[in-house]
């Protein structure tokens, strides 16, 4: 029952960044590859029906995690206070630029709300980047499990630590990066004319650019995080490196919807690898012995077995309607 | 100040009154907006789903802090009692949340014929109204814990069933519909009232004066019987300290009164000023006039809420604009029979006016039943200074305390704005939104 949940969240962070990713990238692309009123219109028009939905899977995993290992949660939480409420501010802002910037035909009124979205939409990859490279780094847990983790202290992975430092932020960047690729394939999916060709161009200058720095991350955590190479882990590795060449190949044949599926697969796959690699630790310390795994953490069994009645039978209903939402759409 | 405590819960206070502003008028507006599209009235529907978009989306982007804030600025809490709360937390998200959002998206994004209008509202009603259950629910648990066993200092769930179905939740969650109902009812009137006294969209006016006059009044009754009466009664039955401070009562007695007005003083131990219905509290709590009610003084002061004073005024402000709401509703509705509510401009500037009432009235209870609770955040449980995260320090909380100041007064402006905006333009105007 304990991996089953620990599946369940690392689905439920799959999906969430798969879906929310594209949102955020486009966001993050949008001042840049939309230039007129009617492309920046276009963009919206291509996420607007789905990244209120696509953000509800942040809430899924923050309620996992809250059914099945709340005090990961409370650790993980309270120890990156600041970053969080970053996200949540960011997340925020972001709705309401997305609402507000149509409520009037003034330019700059619109490019204010324009720039909001673009800052917004930017920054969050970069804070969950950041998050991530925590977890895989390791949290300087106190025996109480829990943590003081300030936003920086000297920039270096070792002790004293602080949520930024190198590692972190090379991960933060190859999540702006991976994302901002994401994005592009996916308004170039969903869009045309000069948009789409410039699309088409940010995701072919993306693409060494996320290699480079998938290569540097996945050599620096080599150094830096303790991941256990397992069966599983590995399939994950190859199937995402297989993921990375079908972009490759669909965005020259412009089969852009083909390249975005890809794309898709290929930040699945990584984040599920990392999880793979990762178990049973839930939440890694700085000093291993201190780690919490997913059975020190578990809630009590019978929370664990109705909650995961009813948790499922709510992702594969939610999960039915989504599909069924993006298959109509395309 | 290096007491972080004093700065979590003002910071979580401070960001569930200001949420509350948003979800109580959808929760409220949700079943009107289903009628009037099963009624066709769809140019109406259209206008007041403009009004329930914006008030929605401010709910969400409002509404995630607090989820988060319970991992954040009560790490304590959630890892001890996580087990039950977070299924009920996690309920919300999963199913209502996700029905709410979807449909939101097909109201707002496509071009959406009557039909799926219809089906999207009475989505959205019922998932409000879920958002709703497992929220109060989670409340309730709070507030009288059922269905849980103890484990080595946690709180583990025993059974769900016991929680989902708590006598005290489906209490509260009807106190707090109907709750939400008013705030919609006089929404929905002084909307009219402001069209019918600007001599604008007149036929609209009256349907909006009719269905919120009737409802107003239906609501305001249910709210005060019976869910209000039923939900003091068991206030009464299992938070004794919390009904002695809400009613500022230090001494026992038979013939309990209810104080209409008076002034706590809580160094002196007793009410100045105190003007009382004899016997009534006594009546109301337990059916009798005979029955001792117990005050403050037999209960330890280490069980007393924290803030008798807030809790008192709290109780009272509720209570008495509920009264208030009751007579201007009554009165509404008897001269709409009497067919002269559309001349009396009197009567229009006040429904005009009146709809802060239930605002302050549904925040007032809110904050009469969480200083009721006090000094615990489970009852009985787990004391509310042992609830917060432990690693987070003051400076850290301050800072957030300060950013959601500065957020939420920017939100508070865009939100006059845009809904100014669409009350001035009125039903049957072009959607600003493009």
């Amino acid at each position: 029952m304990v991996e089953l949940w620990y599946a369940l969240v690392a689905i439920a962070v799959c999906v969430y960044v798969v879906l929310d990713g594209f949102d955020l990238g486009a966001g993050a692309l949008h001042l840049f590859v939309a230039r007129t009123d009617a492309e920046r219109r276009a963009v919206l028009e291509a996420i607007g029906p789905y990244w209120d939905g696509n953000e509800v899977w942040l809430l899924a995993i923050a309620g996992a995690l809250f059914v099945a290992f709340p005090s990961v949660l409370a650790a993980a939480f309270s120890g990156m206070y600041l970053a969080m409420f970053l996200v949540l501010w960011a997340l925020a802002f972001r709705g309401v630029s997305l609402e507000l910037r149509g409520q009037s035909k003034n330019e700059l009124w619109r490019a204010l709300w324009d720039f909001v979205f673009c800052a917004s939409s930017a920054s969050l990859p970069v804070l969950f980047g950041l998050a991530l490279g925590n977890l895989l780094r390791g949290f300087p847990l106190d025996p109480s499990g829990m943590v003081v983790l300030p936003l920086f202290v000297d920039f270096t992975p070792a002790p004293p630590t602080g949520l930024i430092d190198w590692y972190t932020l090379l991960v933060a960047v190859f999540a702006l990066a991976s994302l901002t690729l994401h994005g592009a394939l996916f308004l170039a999916s969903r869009t045309g004319g000069d948009l789409q060709k410039r699309c088409k161009r940010v995701a072919t200058l993306a693409l060494p650019v996320v290699l480079a720095l998938w290569i540097a991350c996945g050599a620096a955590s080599g150094f830096v995080a303790r991941l256990t190479l397992r069966p599983l882990a590995i399939v994950l590795l190859a199937s995402a490196m297989a993921a990375f060449a079908a972009i490759f190949v669909m965005l020259r044949r412009e089969r852009f919807g083909a390249a975005f599926v890809a794309s898709s697969t290929f930040l699945a796959s990584n984040l599920a690898g990392l999880a793979a690699a990762s178990f049973p630790t839930l939440l890694r310390a700085v000093d291993d012995r201190a780690s919490v795994t997913a059975y020190d953490a578990a809630s009590s069994p019978h929370a664990l077995g109705v909650g995961a009645v009813w948790f499922l039978f709510g992702l594969l209903a939610v999960g039915a309607l989504f599909v069924r939402r993006y298959l109509r759409a395309t | 100040m290096g007491d972080a405590l004093l700065w979590h819960r003002l910071q979580f206070a401070f960001t569930a009154v200001y949420h509350y502003v948003f979800p109580q008028l959808t929760m409220g507006l949700a079943p009107v907006l289903a009628w009037l599209r099963f009624r066709r009235e769809e140019k109406l529907a259209d206008f007041l789903t403009r009004i329930f978009a914006i008030n929605f989306a401010f709910g969400v982007v409002t509404g995630l802090p607090m989820e988060f804030q319970f991992g954040t600025n009560w790490a304590r809490f959630s890892a001890s009692a996580g087990d039950i709360v977070g299924q009920t937390l996690a309920m919300e998200g999963m199913f209502a949340f996700f029905v709410e959002s979807v449909f939101l998206g097909v109201l707002l994004w496509s071009k959406p014929t009557a039909r799926q209008k219809l089906v999207a509202a009475v989505a959205l009603w019922i998932g409000s109204w879920l958002s709703a259950f497992f929220i109060v629910d989670s409340h309730a648990f709070m507030e009288h814990p059922v269905g849980f066993a103890r484990s080595g200092g946690k709180l583990v769930l025993a059974d769900l069933g016991a929680v989902l179905t708590s006598f005290w939740a489906w209490v509260e969650v009807a106190h707090v519909l109907v709750a939400a109902l008013v705030t919609g009812a006089f929404v929905l009137a002084a909307l009219g009232a402001f069209y019918m006294l600007s001599k604008r969209h007149e036929s609209e006016a009256k349907r909006l004066l009719g269905l919120g006059t009737t409802l107003g009044l239906v609501a305001s009754f249910a709210v005060a019987f019976p869910t209000g009466d039923q939900q003091a009664k068991l206030v009464a039955r299992h938070q004794e300290p919390a009904l002695a401070a809400m009613e500022g009562r230090f001494e026992s007695g038979s013939m309990a009164g209810i104080t209409l007005i008076g002034q706590p003083n809580v160094p002196k131990r007793r009410l100045d000023n105190p003007i009382r219905v004899p016997g009534a509290l006594s009546f109301l709590a337990y059916g009798t006039f005979h029955k001792n009610v117990r005050g403050l003084a037999e209960f330890p002061e280490d069980v007393w809420p924290e803030n008798i004073e807030l809790l008192y005024y709290s109780f009272h402000l509720m209570a008495g604009l509920g009264t208030l709401m009751i007579g201007i509703m009554g009165l509404a509705v008897l001269q709409r029979l009497r067919k002269r509510l559309e001349r009396s401009r009197m009567l229009l500037w006040g429904l005009m006016i009146a709809f802060p009432l239930p605002y302050i009235a549904n925040t007032a209870g809110w904050l009469t039943a969480e200083l009721g609770r006090q000094p615990w955040v489970l009852y009985g449980l787990m004391r509310t200074r042992d609830a917060a995260s432990p690693n987070v320090h003051s400076g850290d909380v301050l800072f957030t305390l300060i950013g959601f100041c500065g957020l939420y007064l920017l939100f508070g402006l865009v939100f006059v704005f845009l809904v100014g905006r669409q009350i001035l333009a009125g039903p049957g105007a072009e959607e600003a939104h493009d």
